[in-house]
């Protein structure tokens, strides 16, 4: 579903990804771990397209189609989801309103007819109830006034509702108390499928309790160090990242 | 950012969708302005002599006034009095009896615009249709369902036509809140004003149908003058709304409307403008000078005025559509949305006066600069000695799009009674590439996320703007904004 080789990329003329090497196929659950200034970040922003970040080297495919070619909006088409580390405000914007928008586009891509309001109110209230979500926060602006927990909710209550194939969740677990966390896992678990991968960006092990992943990736200075199954995860809490900074080639 | 801005230049070309002309046949006064000029309008239109005093008076006192150029936050070359074509009239077949009349190209021209000047909708019983007075260059054309008004009492014509037939109410209403006096352009006005329309709406009546002007400027060389009189009697209440286009041109336009708005005891008024004049081509060139006088009194106690408009057109717009609330308990409301793009200005906002006691006003205004433009808010709440417990609540918010672009807020406050309640909020904001990504993030392209952003932004304002006229507003705003990022 998604392999990246070889992929150098940077902001501002600094190279941050020195050269990554990925493989997700689909239903898959990867994890990948790194201590901050690593490149996590980046590696999603690069992924989504965000236009700051060059790329200077390797390729990234994602359903055989050159993903890196992509305007970000045909990348999400494509059923690319990312799940922001800070989802933005739209003031005015009703959630509701942003994600029909959102969708009929996406199906307008795929060749599908819009959703008629009645379908899509069903599929809203089907996802809400996934993330535990208030009726009242899909009316109110996306995510304006929304507390942390609200937001990336949100993302995974979208995320629901938009059935991308592969979603990068960027620190989805950052600022969220145990509560929150429970619910957020939740979401991704009930959407775990044959046909879906995730690749769940994180600095610590505590959601990977929750989302199990079947591979761990450590990141550390632009590359992949060391990959594994779960168990990875737990030896890296246990030793923490400077044990990897050992493992890591000289810079 | 480098595709982006690509793609913006490119849109940025894109088409003011309502730039054509028709070929009527047009009968014109000469070129520039003089007693003459004024002589030969009032005739054209077979008016009363007090009508013609009152013309030549204003232009009297016009002549002794100055071009005020320096004030507002506008820049732009002496406009040459002389050099405007003060009249022009699609010229009649004949006197005109019924819509099978009008010449068909005047017809073909509202069609094109989306105006419908028949009036089968409401026969065919649907309760939604909007009353027309279309008006091109300098007469209106066309007045739709006349006569299901006339059954409510209410006279809703042309500015000519009332002249004529309900001449005891201009003579009482007109410049009773926009006087002559007042200013260069109500002078100007006063004195070479061609038609507009008017309206009154009797005692106790609700005016069942919105009413709306369709302003159209076709002929070249030509400036817009038109008059707007409403009058709301006691606890009576009426909906305007007031659309208007124009051809692409090289030159600069002139439109120097005013609207007078009179709320008596309990009646409501509520006027809402959509405003999309030829802005000029991205360069600058052409496009109208926008400089309109728009006021109403709340002369009655609980009585209420509320202005809407959507300002997205004119290569330069002034104005401030204001309310005057002398009655007790009266309401005075301004929501506005002002667009500018490429090097479009606009120096608008409003003035609320606060005579009476418990007066209220609420005054709304977003603006959005993109390319090179400045858009300016200049706004004014004075509370008169006396008006006890008067308030206000003010909020300016701006919306800078790119980095070449301005916006200003001048707000001015007087305050001559203690017990006032004022309340001023202002906001700058950029569209960030942030907000952009995101969407762009959910499968929505940069274009219908400006426009999903910017009418998020908008939505207190469009809010207020019936249903047809608040869709096509949104609709304008993408359009107007296009490729406006970069």
């Amino acid at each position: 579903m998604l392999s990246i080789k070889n992929l150098k990329a940077g902001i501002a003329g600094k190279e941050i990804l020195k050269g990554i090497n990925l493989e997700v196929k689909a239903g898959e659950v990867h994890a990948i771990m790194g201590p901050n200034g690593s490149g996590k970040s980046t590696l999603s922003n690069v992924l989504a397209g965000r236009e700051d970040y060059d790329v200077s080297d390797g390729q990234v495919l994602f359903n055989k189609k050159n993903l890196l070619e992509m305007p970000p909006e045909d990348r999400a088409r494509e059923g690319l989801f990312l799940a922001f580390q800070y989802p933005v405000e739209i003031p005015g914007v009703s959630n509701i309103n942003f994600l029909k928008t959102a969708l009929s586009e996406i199906r307008q891509y795929k060749g599908l007819p819009p959703l008629d309001t009645k379908e899509f109110l069903k599929l809203v209230k089907e996802k809400q109830a996934l993330v535990e979500m208030q009726g009242s926060l899909a009316n109110r602006s996306v995510n304006e006034g929304f507390s942390g927990g609200e937001k990336k909710r949100n993302e995974i209550f979208q995320m629901a509702m938009l059935e991308p194939t592969l979603a990068v969740l960027d620190e989805t677990d950052s600022g969220l108390d145990i509560d929150a966390l429970r619910i957020v896992a939740n979401g991704v678990n009930m959407l775990r499928a044959k046909n879906r991968a995730f690749v769940v960006i994180t600095h610590y092990q505590r959601l990977l309790d929750y989302i199990v992943p079947d591979f761990v990736h450590v990141l550390y200075n632009g590359r992949i160090v060391k990959s594994g199954t779960k168990e990875l995860a737990m030896e890296l809490e246990e030793k923490g990242y400077e044990w990897i900074k050992e493992l890591a080639p000289a810079v | 950012m480098s595709d982006t801005n690509q793609l913006l230049e490119e849109i940025t070309g894109s088409e003011y969708k309502y730039g054509w002309t028709t070929n009527i046949d047009t009968e014109t006064a000469p070129k520039g302005i003089n007693a003459e000029v004024i002589r030969f309008i009032s005739q054209k239109k077979n008016e009363p002599t007090w009508m013609l005093e009152l013309r030549l008076k204003a232009f009297r006192h016009w002549l002794t006034l100055e071009e005020p150029r320096h004030w507002a936050k506008i820049q732009y070359p002496a406009i040459n009095f002389n050099d405007i074509i003060y009249f022009a009239a699609p010229k009649p077949k004949k006197q005109l009896k019924n819509l099978n009349e009008v010449d068909p190209e005047l017809l073909k021209t509202f069609e094109k615009l989306g105006i419908s000047l028949e009036e089968q909708k409401r026969l065919s019983g649907v309760e939604s249709s909007i009353a027309v007075d279309a008006v091109i260059d300098s007469v209106s054309v066309k007045t739709t369902f006349k006569e299901v008004l006339a059954e409510k009492g209410i006279i809703f014509c042309s500015f000519s036509e009332a002249v004529q037939e309900h001449p005891e109410l201009v003579k009482e209403y007109m410049g009773s809140v926009v006087p002559y006096t007042d200013n260069f352009y109500a002078a100007l006005n006063a004195a070479v004003f061609s038609d507009g329309s008017f309206c009154y709406v009797p005692k106790g009546v609700r005016c069942p149908m919105e009413l709306s002007t369709y302003f159209r400027i076709n002929s070249a060389g030509t400036g817009q003058f038109e008059r707007t009189l409403i009058i709301a009697d006691e606890g009576a209440y009426v909906s305007y709304l007031e659309g208007c286009t124009a051809p692409k041109r090289d030159e600069n336009q002139l439109h120097a409307a005013v609207v007078e708005i009179v709320a008596h005891k309990n009646a409501e008024v509520k006027y809402s403008t959509v405003q999309n004049w030829y802005p000029g081509d991205k360069d600058g060139k052409g496009g109208i000078y926008n400089f309109v006088t728009k006021r109403g009194i709340c002369i009655g106690n609980n009585s209420k005025i509320s202005w809407t408009q959507v300002e997205t057109g004119s290569a330069i717009t002034w104005k401030y559509p204001s309310v005057i609330l002398k009655g007790d308990n009266s309401i005075g409301e301004f929501y506005s949305v002002a667009v500018t793009n490429n090097l479009q200005q606009a120096d608008t906002g409003t003035k609320m006066t606060h005579i009476g006691k418990n007066t209220r006003s609420t005054i709304v205004s977003k603006g959005i600069s993109a390319g090179k433009s400045n858009n300016s808010y200049r706004g004014l709440v004075r509370i008169n000695k006396g008006a006890h417990n008067a308030r206000n609540f003010s909020q300016c918010d701006s919306l800078l799009m790119g980095d070449k672009c301005g916006a200003h807020t001048f707000p001015y406050i007087e305050i001559k009674d203690k017990s006032a309640i004022v309340e001023h909020e202002a906001t700058t904001s950029k569209i960030g590439e942030d907000q952009l990504f995101y969407c762009n993030q959910r499968g929505i392209e940069t274009e219908k996320a400006i426009g999903l952003i910017v009418n998020g932004y908008c939505k207190e304002v469009l809010n207020q703007l019936p249903m047809e006229f608040a869709v096509e507003s949104q609709k304008l705003l993408a359009v107007s904004l296009e490729g406006s990022v970069g």
